[in-house]
């Protein structure tokens, strides 16, 4: 296999996989603070009902 | 069961496109003046597909919402357009990267690049939009009207290439094989992009939920 470039190439793939890394990580977290804040809101509507 | 079907959807997109790099690195044959860079078209190339596919989705949805009103329309295009920018910036970035080395700059302001970049930016904008305005059949109006400008982009970005002189390669007779690893990594990334807009899709719908409980008169004085 033919070799030059193989530096750029790398930076390339990294950068690639960690921009879908990086969103998923931030569906992840957005996820699990909109599920706590849907909880919170349910358990305060049923303790006011 | 929507939970489901985006992590099947993922789970057969990462497998697809891990395949796609076995056939990337191991199959493909070398490209004799550029050397290994010339791999990343195998990404980027589906990258800029992908995007376009999701914008185009956007703007269906957009003016689907616009047609009825129906603010599920709207969660779905804010969904699609942002993993649509995932994927423009991704785009963008390997292109940056494959240009340093086969033009020795990062950056050339031609048609291509820089209309790519206006797109990159509109979407970006879309999104931002939306976060300043409160009021969701508002934002949900505003967005879509701003959707269905944005996508005006798209084509002169497509097309710029045949109607000016760039710096951006003209499109490529390329060998079967190298077509085949292209189309399956653009399937493997809209599988990827179907995923994460279920997944997004969903939040977006919980989030309607969590503010419209925000106006019950029973939480109006929490806290």
């Amino acid at each position: 296999m033919d070799s030059r470039n193989f530096a750029f190439m790398f930076y390339g793939f990294t950068a690639a996989w960690l921009i879908v890394f990086v969103y998923v990580l931030t569906l992840v977290r957005r996820g699990s603070r909109i599920r706590a804040e849907l909880k919170r809101h349910e358990a305060l509507l049923e303790r006011r009902i | 069961m929507r939970d489901k079907s985006a992590y099947t959807l993922a789970a057969l997109g990462a497998i697809v496109l891990v395949r796609n790099l076995y056939l990337i690195f191991m199959v493909m044959p070398d490209e004799a003046a550029q050397g290994m860079i010339y791999r990343l078209l195998y990404f980027h190339v589906p990258a800029w597909w992908t995007a376009f596919l999701a914008v185009g989705l956007s703007a269906i949805f957009s003016g689907l919402y616009l047609a009825t009103r129906n603010l599920r329309y709207d969660a779905l295009a804010v969904s699609v357009t942002e993993v649509a920018l995932v994927f423009l910036t991704m785009g963008i970035t390997l292109g940056s990267i494959w240009g340093r080395i086969t033009w020795g700059v990062w950056w050339a302001w031609d048609a291509r690049l820089t209309s790519a970049l206006i797109c990159v930016l509109l979407y970006a904008g879309y999104l931002m939009l939306r976060r300043s305005i409160e009021e969701p059949g508002q934002r949900a109006r505003i967005s879509a009207v701003f959707s269905l400008f944005a996508i005006l982009d798209v084509p002169i970005v497509w097309f710029s290439i045949r109607w000016w002189r760039t710096q951006h390669p003209q499109p490529m007779q390329l060998p079967p094989e190298m077509w085949h690893t292209l189309l399956w990594n653009w399937f493997g990334m809209a599988l990827l992009t179907a995923a994460l807009a279920l997944i997004r899709f969903d939040q977006e719908e919980a989030q309607r939920k969590v503010q419209s409980m925000r106006h019950l008169p029973q939480l109006a004085y929490r806290d």
